[in-house]
């Protein structure tokens, strides 16, 4: 679960990290008021869910009351498309105004969970402000890893290490660097944060604060934080996603045009990648779960059917615990309530396979039927072109 | 012969009276798992059919010398179950439990560092099957038969997908092992190769990843260098975007990493024949152990 930037600095000023805060606003007059009351020059944020936002135009510099007044006219209310928000973009309803103090220098400080060894890693960068994805892939060497073991915690050598990295003299940097880093691991331990960052990290006439702040958490542990998970903003997520989550479904939408209906998450993968490898692209992804029923599958229907992309649907079920005879109840159910018109192509595998078929066979209805993923993405592939023309 | 599970394997079930845990046990012992108890703290003592029920698993070691588990609990709990099987004494660990926080698991493989004999499968898996000996898991029996194959696995419906192949291509498998699709888990694909690698009655490998992560790449870099059979893979998300997460808590691009072209890439160079389409496994296995 992500959160916003005015959140997560809250929560690193809990943790004692220094960071410049500010004042939420969701209107131009209390923007314009919150900046009168910070007595100098402020930043105007505008607060999504996506990075990037200084490229759309969704941050800027305000040298007076004034120009934070045109800041906000524009920025509230506007229609925010970076590199992450797809070509959509999202509408920004809030603002943060904050202190812009003189900027000496600009670091990347990020913890996060390391699968691979099963610790914490730190990532420290003297590149700071950019986006650090580059600086990894084009510059490499200018990025250090810590790794902290849970067991062991933060320690001082550690933290000197970074500093080096840093090029921290200064001893007050060198401590308000510790509190940065022991604030952080503390928070990712104390809220099950999956990833913590700071870009940038600065030095400014008040010393070494955080101008900025990304945060996610781990979604299976937020039932232990229910100060974290009440962060939420609806808003900022996909409808359908959301939607799907209430159904307990797990769905991402994709901009392809078959829709696709499977039960498991590499096997749902993997029927998108065969839908490509066939000539058409996938609108979804869409895991029904092991549980899957006949209202679980309608649920999912509707779902797919509000895309108004999909062209087709291809629904792929291995049953393993879950019985294909009941997921074809729930398939027969679901097109006869809803009118569905459009081209749909069932593969069904493993327990109850020839007792789904045979429901389905049987049905006024017209489906395809397929025995292996292949031909069924081959013929709803074909369907799709057909419908196209 | 098998891998981890056979016959002989004394298992039991932790969370055997709760509902995930009653069923699967049940599939498990018709299946002709050795099932030789389960545990629920607090009913100890009870019968689930003919199996005795635990307050503990020390208390299983004890009484019926039980030597696996399969842990079928709850999330907040699991990583609790998990710490007892190990300080019981229990060395082959299956957990199924979808939905642990990424933390505690974290504080579990560090603890099994002090444990290299305990191999612990999953979380978020389907399990180990071995046909016609035993199941740990939720893996569908009827689609197993005995065979030469090891099947390695992220996904729990992929591992079907491929058993199923094998088994109409008339290979069957050795031992099929779910690995599970968190982004922390106990036996990694590399792992699991070497398990297999003991093996002789193995003459082929199915190796079934995923976008995130590395770990296909890592025992592919070892299957180059130490492994001579054939091996067959598959990475799903092809089509995955970066940054969006793919049902599995393991299964997203972040940073640049983990996608599936390059994992490909990679795999292929290692020299494991990679198909595109998972439609394409047995027949492709087939082929490679007839030139053999």
């Amino acid at each position: 679960m992500k959160i916003h930037e005015y959140q997560a600095k809250e929560l690193f000023h809990r943790y004692g990290i220094p960071v410049t805060l500010g004042k939420v606003a969701t209107t131009v007059k209390e923007a314009v008021s919150i900046a009168e009351s910070m007595n100098g020059p402020v930043m105007v944020k505008a607060q999504i869910h996506a990075g990037g936002r200084g490229k759309g135009g969704g941050v800027k510099f305000c040298k007076t009351v004034k120009d934070a007044e045109v800041a906000a006219k524009n920025i509230i209310g506007m229609t925010l498309v970076t590199p992450q928000t797809g070509p959509e973009g999202k509408l920004v309803s809030k603002v943060l105004v904050c202190p812009a103090g003189e900027i000496k220098q600009e670091f990347y400080l990020a913890a996060l969970v390391d699968r691979a060894s099963a610790k914490i890693a730190f990532v420290v960068s003297k590149e700071g402000g950019v986006e650090i994805e580059k600086v990894a892939h084009d510059t490499p060497e200018k990025i250090t890893t810590i790794l902290i073991d849970p067991i062991q915690g933060v320690q001082g050598f550690q933290v000197r290490k970074m500093s080096k990295v840093l090029g921290l003299t200064d001893k007050e940097h060198q401590k308000q660097l510790y509190a940065t880093v022991s604030g952080l691991y503390q928070m990712l331990i104390g809220t099950d944060a999956s990833l913590l960052e700071i870009n940038p990290l600065c030095i400014t006439d008040k010393g070494i604060e955080a101008l900025d702040g990304k945060v996610d958490f781990d979604d299976n542990a937020l039932y232990r934080h229910p100060e974290i998970a009440e962060l939420r903003d609806i808003k900022e997520e996909e409808p359908l996603e959301v939607e799907a989550g209430e159904n307990h479904l797990n769905y991402i939408k994709l901009d392809g045009q078959v829709g696709c209906m499977v039960n498991g998450a590499g096997l749902a993968m993997a029927t998108m990648d065969v839908i490509k490898l066939y000539g058409s692209t996938p609108a979804n992804f869409l895991d029904v779960g092991g549980g899957a029923n006949p209202e679980r599958v309608e649920a999912a229907f509707k779902i797919l059917m509000k895309d108004p992309n999909v062209k087709g649907v291809l629904i792929n079920v291995f049953g393993g615990i879950v019985r294909c005879d009941r997921v074809a109840n729930g398939i027969m159910e679901a097109v006869t309530k809803n009118n569905i018109k459009l081209p749909v192509v069932v593969r069904f595998s493993g327990t109850n396979a020839e007792l789904g078929k045979e429901i389905l066979k049987n049905s006024s209805l017209t489906f395809e039927l397929a025995d292996s993923l292949a031909e069924a993405a081959q013929k709803i592939v074909k369907l799709v072109k057909k419908g196209g023309k | 012969m098998s891998v981890l599970l056979n016959k002989k394997t004394r298992v039991i079930v932790q969370g055997i009276t709760g509902k995930e845990g009653s069923f699967h046990a049940e599939q498990m012992i018709e299946y002709g798992t050795n099932v030789v108890g389960g545990v629920t703290p607090g009913k100890g003592g009870q019968k689930f059919g003919k199996v005795p029920v635990f307050d503990s698993v020390a208390e299983a070691v004890k009484k019926v010398k039980a030597n696996a588990s399969t842990i079928f609990v709850p999330p907040p709990l699991a990583a609790d179950a998990i710490f007892e099987a190990v300080d019981a004494g229990i060395e082959v660990i299956v957990c199924i439990t979808e939905g642990i926080p990424v933390l505690d698991m974290m504080k579990v493989k560090q603890y099994l560092k002090n444990y290299p004999k305990v191999v612990l499968i999953g979380p978020n898996c389907p399990g180990l099957l071995t046909p016609d000996e035993g199941k740990m898991g939720i893996i569908p029996g009827f689609i197993a038969k005995k065979g030469i194959v090891g099947i390695i696995s992220r996904s729990g419906t992929l591992t079907y997908e491929a058993m199923d192949q094998l088994t109409k291509a008339k290979l069957g498998q050795t031992t099929c092992i779910g690995i599970g699709g968190d982004p922390i888990i106990g036996t990694q694909f590399i792992d699991a190769v070497k398990i297999f690698q003991k093996d002789s009655k193995t003459k082929g490998l199915v190796i079934i990843g995923e976008i995130g992560g590395d770990n296909e790449t890592i025992a592919a870099e070892y299957i180059k260098k130490n492994y001579k059979k054939p091996v067959v893979g598959f990475i799903a998300g092809q089509t995955a975007p970066e940054g969006k997460r793919m049902g599995h808590a393991g299964a997203i691009i972040s940073g640049g990493k983990g996608d599936a072209a390059s994992k490909i890439k990679f795999m292929k160079k290692c020299g494991i024949v990679m198909v595109n389409s998972p439609s394409e496994i047995g027949e492709t296995m087939k082929k490679l152990l007839k030139k053999k």
